[in-house]
């Protein structure tokens, strides 16, 4: 038996696929694009191929969306934000708080032991500090987005950033570089800012550790250096970070299933019989 | 000759005008403001003298606005946007008492007395999101260039709502309704009603009062004009000359400076320049 989970991001759109020991067998990334069901559909056959299984092996598919669009795709739609919780405590079983850093926007959620969502609060309105803000810095810099948190490492010291917004801060980068500074220090400047309004979010919630840092932007290690500078705390950061909201999809789809649930999306008739570890 | 001059250093596009000894516009020149804003600014002053066939030192006087105002280092005084503003739009439109400044970054809506003396402002200067870099994003989204976009948003017969207040996620919205089969027109009358929409919060945070000038690089759009026209139901001053009210209101500023300081005794004079880089009158 095999659980799917599809979260829709507002910038790439990830598909996880778990068994019924809830191992982790497949995971998937591709752009989303304008049409959201159709990025979820690739996502998924996407992660089927990457399995080497079939359509109607998934017995249950969970999707979540982004801010208010919501996406009808698989038999169950549950909130980005219970799938996050649920994602990050499956792989750090200690988190109490969650920083996603998405695409197009910022999160943080303070959970319980069990994954239960305590309080969230989100930045969907504006761009700063989001995966947008980035790729903007990084086009000015002329470096690709991949380099980033590798370029920063070798500052020697932070620029002091003073904008917020990312149509005036690629004014500030710009001003900056036609003064000599050295990109590196640019960067470390806009790591730091953003490390400074994602911690203003995470206090908003209430920080408790552990700390479990998601999304795009995790991926970006300056990022990760100047939020555990300024936290003075070690962040949770695991090699799938984009996939934690599908994990925690995947671990929605997988319940539903081993309780009896059946899918609708390949008209199947017949319940799946007990799941071995199920309840 | 003896001119003075006032240079607008904005965030796009840096302007001067020079004024002969008996105020009266004698040249215009403007340039893209670029990275090295002391450079633009010393080309600007160039222009202008090249103009007018003057010399540098003919200059008497210079005062810089705009957001790079302390990066001319040849001037003699900086003034606030607001203060030159006012007095440019009241130069152009003598009936003026609310000013509405559109620029490339920040938008600002001040009210003035009929003397231009500034009574009230509210500015945005945090966010891009009513300002004219949004459109210039949304043009380069569409593929369409900036002097177009007015235009075009006039002929829409279905505008697309934009939710996004921020100029960057908007982008992506445009993007997401020409994917969607929205026509350029309808996306761009979209866009300029939004900005619109915060254009007009900001306006009416000051209490605006007739009449109302329109000034900034945006009073080119005539599909702005229009949707600011439509939401605040007034008949909006807009001139060519809208956009060099800034530096407009520099040079006149500097003139009335340059009188006062003309007027008063050498002690005095010293003692009001103490701030000031140079002081050519006493040369």
């Amino acid at each position: 038996m095999l659980a799917a989970g599809v979260d829709v991001g507002s910038t790439t759109t990830k598909a996880a696929l778990i068994d019924e020991n809830k191992r982790v067998v497949a995971l998937a990334l591709v752009d989303t694009g304008a049409n959201v069901v159709r990025a979820a559909e690739r996502a998924l056959h996407t992660a089927l191929t990457q399995a080497k299984v079939e359509e109607w092996d998934v017995a249950y598919t969970v999707g979540t969306g982004y801010g208010r669009y919501r996406v009808p795709f698989g038999d169950l739609q549950v909130t980005e934000i219970s799938c996050h919780a649920k994602g990050a405590n499956f792989i750090f079983p200690a988190t109490r708080t969650i920083l996603d850093m998405g695409g197009q926007d910022t999160k943080a959620i303070r959970v319980g032991p069990d994954a239960e969502v305590k309080d969230f609060c989100m930045n969907d309105k504006c761009a700063a500090g989001t995966g947008r803000f980035l790729e903007a810095a990084a086009e000015v810099l002329g470096l690709k987005l991949e380099e980033l948190g590798e370029v920063s490492a070798r500052a020697k010291k932070s620029l002091k950033i003073t904008n917020v917004c990312t149509v005036f801060v690629e004014q500030e980068i710009v001003m900056h570089l036609a003064r000599g500074c050295p990109v590196e220090e640019i960067l470390a400047g806009l790591h730091w800012t953003i490390a400074g309004r994602s911690i203003g979010l995470l206090r908003r919630v209430g920080l408790e550790s552990e700390i479990t840092f998601t999304g795009g932007v995790a991926r970006n290690s300056g990022v990760v250096r100047a939020l555990s500078e300024r936290l003075g705390a070690r962040l949770n950061v695991a090699p799938e970070s984009q996939h934690i909201g599908a994990i925690g999809a995947a671990l929605f789809a997988w319940e539903r299933a081993a309780h009896g649930a059946v899918s609708q999306r390949n008209n199947q008739s017949r319940a799946l019989g007990p799941v071995p570890g199920g309840n | 000759m003896r001119a003075v001059v006032g240079i607008d250093l904005g965030s796009r596009m840096t302007r001067g005008v020079l004024l002969d000894e008996h105020g009266r516009v004698q040249a215009q020149a403007a340039r893209e403001t670029g990275s090295r804003l002391e450079q633009a600014a010393q080309a600007v002053l160039e222009e202008l003298c090249r103009c007018v066939g003057a010399k540098p030192e003919d200059v008497v006087y210079l005062a810089s606005t705009g957001y790079g105002r302390y990066r001319v280092p040849f001037r003699q005084i900086q003034i606030t946007e607001m203060t030159c503003h006012a007095m440019g739009a009241l130069w152009l439109f003598p009936r003026t008492r609310t000013v509405l400044d559109i620029g490339a970054m920040n938008s600002r809506a001040i009210r003035i007395a009929e003397n231009g003396r500034v009574v009230a402002f509210r500015m945005n200067d945090r966010c891009a999101s009513g300002a004219g870099r949004f459109l210039e994003r949304v043009a380069k989204a569409l593929e369409v260039s900036l002097p177009e976009v007015g235009e075009l948003s006039l002929r829409s017969q279905n505008p697309q709502p934009i939710s996004s207040i921020c100029a960057v996620l908007a982008e992506s919205e445009v993007i997401n309704h020409v994917t969607a089969g929205a026509s350029v027109e309808d996306i761009l009358r979209g866009a300029h009603n939004s900005i619109a929409e915060r254009l007009v919060a900001l306006v009416r945070q000051v209490s605006p009062q007739p009449e109302i000038t329109l000034t900034g690089g945006v009073t080119k759009n005539s599909g702005m004009v229009q949707a600011l026209e439509e939401r605040l139901k007034t008949k909006l001053n807009v001139s060519p000359q809208s956009e060099w009210a800034g530096a407009l209101g520099a040079a006149l500023l500097a003139r009335t400076r340059c009188q006062r300081l003309q007027s008063t005794a050498p002690e005095a004079r010293n003692r009001t320049l103490a701030s000031s880089v140079a002081d050519p009158l006493s040369a």
